[in-house]
């Protein structure tokens, strides 16, 4: 009795599904959708994590310094930057160099060319580490005597704060949500199932079935509804994701965001669909059967 | 072998089904258990096949006791023993053949034991062209006979039959006690359950009259006692 018969738990288990044709495609169906919110709002909160680190790897404040500084004394504030928690690096850029850069940015306008590095004034380029505490930082430096201003995004790095924060939360709401209203269904289904089939339990029990055999049939039917869904939900989310990223691609408006390729992305959604619709198929089925096989 | 000894067992509802029933049946006997309705026959089966405990007393089925037995050991005293119903309880979406592999298959057999015993089988209880019929195909009589078959299949020690011809007519209640009979000569240790006073005394073989929970008569022969309605 030891061996565990694959062949006869899968067909059964397979049997099963086809018996409650409705039901069946209704557990596959909350299955697909479970999946299929939290994966579109997991793959949000990955890009928006994404364009984060790409803005904190990109981030730069530049600090300016006051205008009747010389340069010699622009350069004495290089100390007072780097002591500043959040920097990591600081860069100094005399306004020779500033004007170099600009002119270089518009090569075909004329009339930059020319200019005299004087409208500019001496600066600092700052990296920091933590986006989260860009504005301290800011205030930090603005606080430093012979920094004139300071510029930084705020309200870009803010917003994709606000969006991963969002789609974090959200994700983690619907998919307790989801995943217990899965596993009702998925339950139900198998109920109806262990239903049907009462009479043959009963003739395994008298017979001397162990509880693990009758039991197997019916998680291998949870097992196949929680992968078939699995399988479909990454289509679906597949070709949900390309859709979204191509508009974003196209929309001038967007530009800014960069969205990861799904090739990137397939083998981490397709093992999590995987082990989320397997967790629900399974833990319906034996929510299902727990109680038949008490007696 | 199996053994009650001053076994007592009273339903939830207050009801005294049995009352401190003392009864041993050897290896290889033929009994008849006998008595009204409510008398305490179909307790004491679900005694014997583990559907119910003992209120008190203990009871020792083919090595197994019920008392104390483990919720793992349960399956394997049930597979020393063989049941067969007045309803026959068959699938009857599945063929003869799938209605005894099915049981097989449920104690892990392997295919090559499946095909090797269900023809023989079969053959015993005289079924052997009736492999690939579905049960309502068959008489009543043939029902009954898929039934011990399927008791049968997985080589029990013990086979309890409760009111097997409850359902059938007298000619065919007899042809069904003849296999009963045989089975039982070829070692196989036989509880029947029945009402049938003219086949009781027709065998001659050891009855157990049981009445309100009491065993009131135990002897060879034929039935002894009050009344039987079925």
């Amino acid at each position: 009795m030891g061996k565990h018969n694959f062949g006869y738990f899968f067909h059964e288990g397979l049997s099963n599904m086809f018996s409650h044709g409705f039901m069946t495609f209704a557990a596959i169906g909350i299955t697909v959708a479970c999946l299929l919110i939290m994966g579109t709002f997991s793959l949000v909160a990955v890009n928006a994590n994404s364009l984060l680190q790409d803005l904190e790897q990109e981030n730069e404040i530049l600090a300016y310094v006051e205008e009747d500084f010389t340069e010699e004394q622009a350069r004495a504030l290089q100390a007072q930057l780097e002591a500043i928690p959040n920097v990591v690096s600081v860069t100094y850029i005399s306004r020779v160099e500033a004007m170099e850069r600009f002119t270089a940015q518009y090569p075909e306008e004329e009339m930059f060319q020319d200019l005299d590095p004087d409208i500019l004034r001496d600066r600092y380029s700052l990296k920091i580490r933590d986006l989260k505490q860009l504005s301290q930082t800011k205030e930090m430096v603005d606080d430093i005597n012979g920094i004139a201003k300071v510029n930084a995004y705020e309200a870009v790095a803010g917003g994709f704060i606000t969006v991963r924060n969002v789609a974090s939360v959200v994700c983690i709401a619907l998919i307790a949500i989801l995943f217990v209203v899965s596993v009702f269904i998925i339950s139900n289904t198998i109920r109806l199932t262990t239903f049907d089939r009462r009479e043959e339990i009963a003739i395994m029990r008298m017979v001397g079935a162990t509880n693990g055999f009758i039991r197997w049939p019916f998680v291998y039917e949870g097992f196949m509804l929680g992968l078939l869904g699995a399988a479909i939900a990454f289509l679906l989310q597949w070709g949900l994701y390309e859709a979204v990223a191509q508009g974003v691609d196209t929309n001038d408006a967007l530009q800014l965001i960069d969205i990861i390729s799904f090739q990137e992305l397939w083998v981490p959604v397709a093992v999590t669909f995987s082990i989320a619709g397997i967790l629900i198929g399974v833990g319906g089925s034996l929510s299902a059967i727990r109680k038949f096989l008490q007696v | 072998m199996i053994r009650l000894k001053d076994v007592e067992m009273v339903y939830e509802n207050g009801t005294k089904a049995i009352q401190g029933i003392t009864l041993t049946i050897e290896d290889g006997e033929f009994v008849f258990l006998v008595g009204p309705s409510g008398s305490g026959k179909s307790t004491i089966i679900k005694l014997l096949t583990g559907e119910v405990e003992p209120y008190a007393g203990r009871i020792m089925i083919n090595g197994f006791s019920t008392s104390n037995i483990s919720e793992r050991q349960i399956p394997l005293m049930r597979r020393t023993l063989g049941v067969i119903f007045q309803d026959f309880r068959l699938i009857e979406k599945k063929t003869v053949y799938d209605n005894l592999a099915f049981v097989m298959r449920a104690v892990g057999a392997s295919s090559k034991e499946i095909r090797q015993r269900i023809p023989y089988v079969l053959d015993l209880v005289g079924l052997e062209n009736k492999a690939y019929s579905f049960p309502t195909e068959l008489s009543g009589g043939e029902q009954q006979r898929v039934a011990i078959a399927r008791a049968l299949v997985n080589n029990p020690t013990t086979v309890i039959a409760d009111e097997p011809t409850g359902n059938l007519d007298p000619e065919r209640s007899l042809e069904l006690m003849d296999l009963l009979v045989k089975i039982n000569a070829l070692g196989t240790t036989m509880v029947v359950v029945t009402h049938e006073k003219n086949l009781v005394d027709r065998f001659g073989k050891r009855v157990v009259t049981i009445d309100s929970g009491h065993v009131i008569n135990d002897s060879v022969g034929g039935y002894v006692g009050g009344h039987i309605h079925g």
